[in-house]
């Protein structure tokens, strides 16, 4: 095992990598931040996230799970309440819903229901996403469900740079939050900006700027946009993408900017279309800026089924630059 | 007609086909179908008043001769 | 009793201000009478009418902004009384410039107005929406939908180019270009003292050609092809001509193509007429738009009538005429609306080839370059010879790139005997 001793804050790293030094980052920078969860320690992270961070910072910061879901998220959740900062990873997000009452009736309500005498400062990471031919029960894209409850805050890092940042702002906020990594983009690599050393966890951010149509987005089907983007441009159609980043609470005043000047939508969810976060976004379009459109809004999301394992199945039910490019140029040119 | 009086004439006539430019402006050698944007019936026109104001017939081969204020007032003088 | 409409000047108007009117109620007129001024972005235009009889009665006030197709005057024809109308007159259209704020009249008046008066003579009609079936709803989008009620204009008559057929903002604002700011009414008419040779705006000259243009090349799709034609006949034909005739009976190459072009498309009408609805109409008679460039911007391309019934002497008068009152203002409106082809040349100082821009609902343009001394292989030997490209650009729904090639080689031999124009 290679346990990294420097702080690598910048230059080109993968975005696996980026998540793993915001750990270390948290674990140095505040004692009472521990990690814990299934096969962090010694196997490293399911996504080798954890790599080397047992054998750096110890058993006692780098804590191995019973695979009990609901019992190491109510851990944590505990340990939050008496003064800790837990970081809790969740193999996959499929995985969460074993600890859905831990999430929803204790961590996003106990802030509440103690009348303000209780915070919970929990982070809780999970993987989300398919492309990679795990199937139907550690493929789905379950972050637009829990963004739906009041209490939480929904982080979805699309770039190497909110991978990166992403977790130092999410523990410093007094909330439970949750962070949602997409399995394809560990692998994805990016160069770092030297100068950035923070994000902020409130607003969407126009990855690319364009005039014609706004491309709403997050996680992995940010590169996505960006490639149909570059695509449409070739056609002479300027696409804006937004990285929507957060999912709760939505960046409305980005998101109508956005759309008032192109009038054009496509949103991009990775999530299932009905009562996704798509859904939401295009009924607070229409409520909110209904007279600005020039067009109807719509919507590239995955396939209504478990998501398949052949790898041609599964493409087929994943949203692809090609269906965005389709559906943005229709907008635009009308057909 | 001196050099003075001819040029007189010519802006005058110049200023009637295109108004909105001034063709006293012109330096003697420029082109003033260039310089007043002037297409070749407004030359036309312009040939024909000169023509009535001075009681010349100007032939057709005589045009080039009649690009510039100073080939106007050449051409007038002979 | 026949209605006199607010006329269409153009593919781009929708709407006209009555300056003027130059008839009162018992007037008598014939075809061909001026009776009111008309402005529009383009300027102030002589409005004539196509009918013979006595004004009944002037519906429009001076001053007035009335959309096109809006009821101006009732004229009695031949035979009908020319006393109290018989029927109650039909309430004039709502202003134009409806304030957003006020409540928009009901669509389907506004509808019944326009569809019920048609335009008089051959009108190229605004971009116009193909009818809706009954019970089913235009599809317009809800920029649209707002924009078009801020304009005063219904939008469910427009072509939609959104998608599905929807009318979307730019159709809009496409219908709206060049009507400039909304006036209030509470001023009142201010036509006490019309001006009858309004200066053109350019601002407003651009937006109207920018409009014109951006619908051709939307909805058109245009093929181009080009021909050489050797000059070297026509030029010593007018140089002969020109020799023995005093300046004001001298010809320019201009008529020379003028006539060529006119008796080309009497062989090959499908090219000289209107894409309207779906398909080609010919055109009644060869009127061709020729383009005059206006100093300080912008554009217009009046008709000349009957081009290929006319002689050289006679289209050279026309052509003088035609570009001296579109540099000083006072082409009529008929004059706006019955080109049935264009015409652009480059002159004797302008590129070498140009490629048009077909006006809509027109079906082509041809354009001529300047003539420019070239090597050119006559007999098998290379001479220097006066060459003019022909540019051809014109709408494939309704031609085909081999026809366009007859019709360029018609052109080109009608120039090699100019004697016989």
């Amino acid at each position: 095992m290679n346990a990294p001793t420097g702080t690598p804050g910048a230059g080109r790293m993968t975005y696996r990598e980026a998540c793993r030094q915001a750990i270390r980052d948290a674990l140095i920078a505040d004692p009472r931040t521990f990690l814990m969860g299934e096969d962090v320690g010694l196997y490293g992270g399911c996504y080798a996230v954890s790599k080397g961070l047992l054998q750096e910072f110890g058993p006692g910061r780098i804590r191995d799970t019973p695979l009990a879901e609901a019992a190491f998220v109510g851990a944590g959740i505990g340990a939050a309440m008496a003064g800790m900062r837990p970081i809790v990873e969740i193999m996959t997000c499929n995985f969460s819903l074993l600890a859905l009452d831990q999430i929803m009736n204790n961590a996003a309500t106990i802030p509440h229901m103690s009348g303000g005498q209780f915070a919970v400062p929990l982070v809780i990471r999970m993987a989300t996403g398919g492309g990679r031919q795990l199937a139907a029960q550690h493929s789905h894209s379950l972050e637009g469900w829990f963004a739906h409850i009041p209490g939480l805050k929904v982080l979805v890092p699309g770039t190497v740079e909110d991978a990166r940042f992403m977790l130092k702002a999410a523990l410093a906020d007094p909330n439970p939050v949750l962070i949602f990594e997409h399995i394809v983009l560990y692998n994805a690599e990016g160069e770092l900006d030297p100068s950035v050393t923070a994000v902020d966890i409130a607003t969407a951010k126009v990855r690319r700027p364009g005039r014609d149509v706004s491309i709403l987005t997050y996680g992995n089907s940010l590169p996505k946009s960006l490639e149909a983007a570059e695509t449409l441009a070739g056609e002479g159609i300027e696409a804006e993408v937004v990285d929507l980043r957060v999912l709760r609470p939505l960046d409305d005043a980005t998101i109508f900017e956005s759309v008032s000047r192109t009038r054009r939508c496509v949103i991009v969810d990775e999530g299932w279309k009905s009562g996704s976060i798509s859904a939401e976004i295009a009924a607070r379009l229409s409520e909110h800026r209904f007279f600005e459109l020039d067009a109807p809004i719509r919507r590239i999301c995955s396939r209504e089924v478990p998501v398949p394992y052949a790898a041609h199945m599964e493409e087929a039910a994943l949203p692809q630059a090609s269906q965005v490019v389709d559906a943005a140029r229709g907008l635009v040119r009308g057909r | 007609m001196n050099d003075a009086e001819i040029r007189r004439l010519a802006c005058d006539l110049l200023a009637g086909i295109a108004p909105d430019t001034d063709p006293a402006s012109l330096a003697g050698g420029a082109d003033i179908r260039e310089a007043l944007d002037i297409d070749s019936i407004d030359f036309l026109n312009f040939v024909i008043a000169l023509g009535k104001a001075t009681g010349r017939t100007i032939p057709e081969a005589d045009y080039a001769r009649l690009f510039t204020m100073d080939g106007i007032a050449a051409y007038l003088r002979d | 009793m026949s209605d006199f409409v607010m006329p269409s000047l153009g593919a781009d108007m929708e709407s006209g201000k009555l300056a003027q009117w130059l008839v009162k109620p018992g007037s008598t007129v014939r075809k061909g009478d001026v009776i009111a001024v008309v402005e529009t972005h383009k300027g102030a235009f002589e409005i004539d009418v196509f009918l013979e009889g006595v004004v009944s009665e002037l519906c429009a006030k001076e001053g007035e902004e009335l959309p096109v197709g809006a009821l101006l005057a009732r004229i009695a024809t031949a035979g009908e009384e020319a006393a109290a109308p018989a029927s109650p007159p039909a309430a004039p259209p709502p202003p134009v410039a409806a304030p957003a704020a006020s409540p928009s009249p009901p669509t389907s008046t506004l509808l019944a107005e326009r569809g019920a008066k048609a335009p008089a003579g051959p009108v190229p009609a605004p971009a116009k929406g193909p009818p809706v079936p009954a019970g089913e709803r235009k599809k317009v989008s809800p920029a649209a939908r707002r924009r078009a009620r801020e304009l005063g204009i219904d939008a469910e008559t427009l072509a939609g180019t959104g998608i599905d057929g929807s009318v979307t903002l730019a159709d809009v604002e496409l219908a709206g270009a060049g009507r400039g700011k909304r006036e209030t009414p509470a001023a009142g008419p201010a036509a006490t003292e019309p001006k009858r040779r309004a200066g053109f705006d350019p601002d407003q000259m651009r937006r109207a050609i920018a409009a014109a243009m951006s619908r051709s090349k939307r909805e058109i799709p245009h093929y181009y092809i080009g021909t050489t034609v050797d000059m070297a006949k026509a030029r010593g034909f007018i140089e002969a001509y020109n020799s023995e005739r005093p300046p004001e009976q001298r010809l320019l190459p201009a008529v020379l193509l003028l006539k060529a072009t006119a008796l080309a498309l009497r062989d090959m009408p499908q090219f000289n007429g209107f894409w309207e609805d779906g398909r080609f109409r010919p055109g009644d008679g060869i009127h061709i738009g020729w383009a005059i460039a206006l100093r300080g911007g912008g554009l217009i391309a009046p008709a000349l009538r009957g081009v290929d019934r006319r002689s050289l002497a006679e289209l050279m008068d026309a052509l003088r005429d035609l570009v001296g009152r579109a540099r000083g203002g006072g082409i009529r409106g008929s004059e706006m609306m019955e080109p049935t082809f264009t015409v652009t040349s480059m002159g004797d100082r302008g590129a070498e080839s140009v490629f048009g821009v077909i006006y809509p609902p027109q079906v082509a343009i041809l354009g001529f370059g300047r003539a420019v001394e070239r090597p050119w292989v006559v007999d098998g030997r290379v001479v220097a010879r006066p060459l003019v490209t022909a540019s051809l650009a014109a709408d494939h729904r309704a031609s085909d790139g081999h026809a366009g090639s007859l019709f360029l080689a018609a052109v080109d031999r009608y120039l090699q005997e100019p004697e016989a124009l």
